[in-house]
């Protein structure tokens, strides 16, 4: 029988699911072929509650927002953070460096009290997750491989090595070397340094790599003369949920 | 005594949250609401004390659909504030990447979330099998769309290469050749969509309800990312004095912000453009306007998707028009000099939904002190609800399924882009 595939989207932009989405016929039509897409709000009216693998982008800023991810965490039976919302908590945990009544008061002034807010934090934060499809947004290639390998019940393989693997293959010029800052070396790669060969540096949305080396980036910022307060503004626009504080240790 | 209640919990295909909530008794409307209940992000929170080298790649990330376009009104404030001016080809090039965007997002609302209402499915997945050949058409213009924007910006969503000034790397030569044998292909399929939109026009409900539209005007073309903003009411009004018009305000049912100018709402979006700036459409895109029988102004917000088709086939003209001034004058790398000053700017671009405003203040050192983001579907909000309480008590006859998918295809019409709209 084919697996029945459901998306749900939590505190983000959005973008995810319709990237994911961005294939080529043929593949769209291999893939309607391979699952019974169930739910999927943002393109389709009717929705069931009865699926196996659930796809979740974005993260969790509202407390009405816990009970929904645990009730489909207990039905699915393999939960995907999809992007970098879901799999770090993304740019959405910028906010939880002020206190929650500080940004309500600011943005809605007098109204504050119509609105909740909690500190933002990734799907992993609340419930187990099975896979995580990295990035903001992750490319469709790593999309389409994490479904196959779901499909054929096998552990996608993605990447636990840093962007400057892929960066140096790629041929660029390193980012120090031009001047710039970079938090590539202890970003997960997998994304071939799409953001550093298309003339930038990377933000690190990926994630950082299980077991970061962040001796070696501080060689590195010595070399330079950077300061780690200069990596760490960076740091904290994908990866400050938790990761920061691995970091500073 | 007989009540009528209904309550649509999380409105299917449309981007972001919202629900409705309509009450009747004995035939009569006590309340119809539209409700957002999308989470605030507090991207204006996010962005203090940001080095502008970082702000459009953040800001970006409020939304997925519409980035190039909150990319591009970030980075025209922050030129705005710093007194950057862009040099030709980096014009050329921010125009054609805009194009891409207009494209994807029509074609996206037009053939996948609005078709469905028309063709009598739940989504496009079952007109795989119905309409395969229309299906199959529009997964290839959404595609060119975002292959354009890959190779002008990288990749389509939460553009990389488009920078304060310029661009961090031009495309190459040869792809933009090979996109524009795409382009000029596709136009065929413009002829098409044009035609499948036509097709479905005599089911779109009759309801008239005018109000103040509102959209960038240029003298000099069909503005998506230059220009004053405009008013069908009258009147011209400089960038930083939007706040003029927006008057934005909290109501209880919305994590969005409402905004209202002189009447009790107004719109913004391709219908709005239309309105105001159809004189000004290219002519395969006035072609299609003709063919489609639409001529401004439009009272109808039903026709928001009709203005976006011929939007998309004047934004593939634009773009291959572009791309013949490129390849006609080469590619030149050029340098990008940014020096920041303490000030004010403000960024102002026709998203796909309508007129999006950045609005900024840095110190010297180029770190923002303060940040302000204006939304069109936030702009948009008000005039869901006055449509509502216009149109829902003209359908209270009808059987509740009727009643009920009236009010959604009506939200539909104006592509919402909620969680957008709460950032």
């Amino acid at each position: 029988m084919r697996p029945k595939v459901a998306f749900f989207d939590f505190t983000s932009c959005e973008g995810c699911q319709l990237d994911a989405l961005n294939l080529e016929v043929g593949e769209l039509l291999g893939l309607l072929g391979a699952v019974d897409i169930v739910n999927f709000r943002e393109i389709k009216t009717d929705r069931s509650d009865d699926y196996d693998i659930a796809f979740i982008e974005g993260s969790i800023t509202k407390e009405s927002e816990i009970p929904r991810i645990q009730a489909i965490r207990n039905q699915a039976k393999v939960l995907v953070a999809l992007g970098a919302c879901a799999c770090t908590g993304g740019i959405n945990c910028m906010k939880n460096a002020y206190p929650m009544e500080d940004l309500l008061k600011g943005v809605y002034g007098e109204c504050a009290e119509y609105y909740n807010t909690i500190p933002a934090r990734p799907i992993s934060a609340v419930v187990p997750v099975d896979a995580y499809i990295r990035g903001c947004p992750p490319t469709t290639a790593e999309f389409v491989k994490v479904v196959k390998s779901l499909l054929l019940s096998k552990r996608p393989d993605i990447p636990n090595y840093p962007v400057c693997t892929e960066c140096r293959m790629a041929g660029n010029v390193c980012v120090f070397q031009r001047g710039g800052t970079c938090i590539g070396p202890v970003t997960r790669g997998g994304c071939e340094a799409l953001c550093v060969s298309a003339g930038r540096f990377c933000w690190g949305c990926r994630g950082l790599v299980d077991d970061p080396n962040t001796n070696s980036e501080k060689d590195i910022l010595a070399r330079y003369g950077l300061t780690i307060d200069q990596i760490l503004e960076r740091f904290k626009i994908y990866n400050s949920y938790s990761e920061v504080s691995k970091c500073q240790s | 005594m007989s009540e009528l209640k209904i309550k649509v919990n999380q409105l299917t295909r449309v981007e972001g949250h919202g629900n409705i909530h309509l009450e009747a008794t004995d035939g009569k409307l006590d309340r119809v609401l539209w409700e957002v209940t999308e989470s605030p992000r507090f991207f204006e929170w996010m962005l203090k004390g940001r080095n502008y080298d970082d702000v459009s790649t953040i800001s970006s990330r409020i939304c997925g659909i519409c980035s190039i376009s909150h990319t591009t009104a970030s980075l025209q404030a922050t030129e705005s504030a710093f007194g950057v001016k862009l040099t030709e080809q980096a014009w050329l090039l921010r125009k054609l990447l805009y194009n891409a965007e207009m494209l994807e997002s029509h074609v996206l609302h037009v053939l996948f979330l609005i078709a469905p209402d028309f063709l009598g499915a739940d989504s496009v997945i079952p007109l795989v099998a119905t309409h395969g050949d229309i299906i199959v058409m529009a997964v290839r213009l959404k595609k060119l769309a975002y292959n354009l924007a890959d190779i002008l910006a990288g990749r389509k969503t939460h553009p990389i290469t488009p920078i304060v000034g310029g661009w961090s790397k031009l495309p190459d030569i040869d792809e933009l050749k090979a996109i524009r044998e795409r382009l000029e292909k596709a136009m065929e399929d413009m002829d098409t969509m044009v035609a499948v939109v036509k097709s479905v026009a005599p089911m779109i409900p009759d309801f008239q309800r005018p109000t103040e539209y509102i959209a960038l005007k240029d003298s000099k073309e069909y503005s998506f990312i230059t220009g004053k903003i405009a008013s069908s009411d009258g009147g011209t009004f400089p960038l930083e004095d939007y706040k003029q018009i927006t008057n934005e305000f909290c109501v209880p049912h919305s994590s969005a912000k409402f905004a209202k100018h002189k009447r009790d709402s107004y719109m913004v979006g391709a219908l709005s453009r239309f309105n105001l700036n159809s004189e000004q459409l290219l002519p395969k895109a006035k072609k299609a306007a003709k063919e489609l029988g639409i001529k401004a102004p439009i009272h109808n917000p039903f026709f928001i998707s009709v203005a976006q088709t011929v939007e998309t086939v004047h934004a593939m003209e634009d773009a291959i028009n572009i791309i013949d001034k490129l390849l006609a004058r080469g590619l030149h790398e050029e340098e990008v000099k940014v020096k920041p000053r303490a000030g004010r700017g403000v960024g102002i671009v026709e998203a796909p939904r309508g007129i999006l405003i950045h609005d900024y203040t840095y110190d010297e050192s180029g770190n923002i002190v303060s940040a302000n983001c204006i939304i069109p579907t936030g702009q948009n909000h008000l005039s869901i609800q006055k449509d509502f309480d216009a149109l829902a008590p003209t359908i209270l006859d009808k059987p509740e399924d009727e009643i009920r998918h009236t009010l959604e295809m009506l939200v539909r019409a104006y592509d919402p882009c909620i969680s957008c709209s709460v950032h």
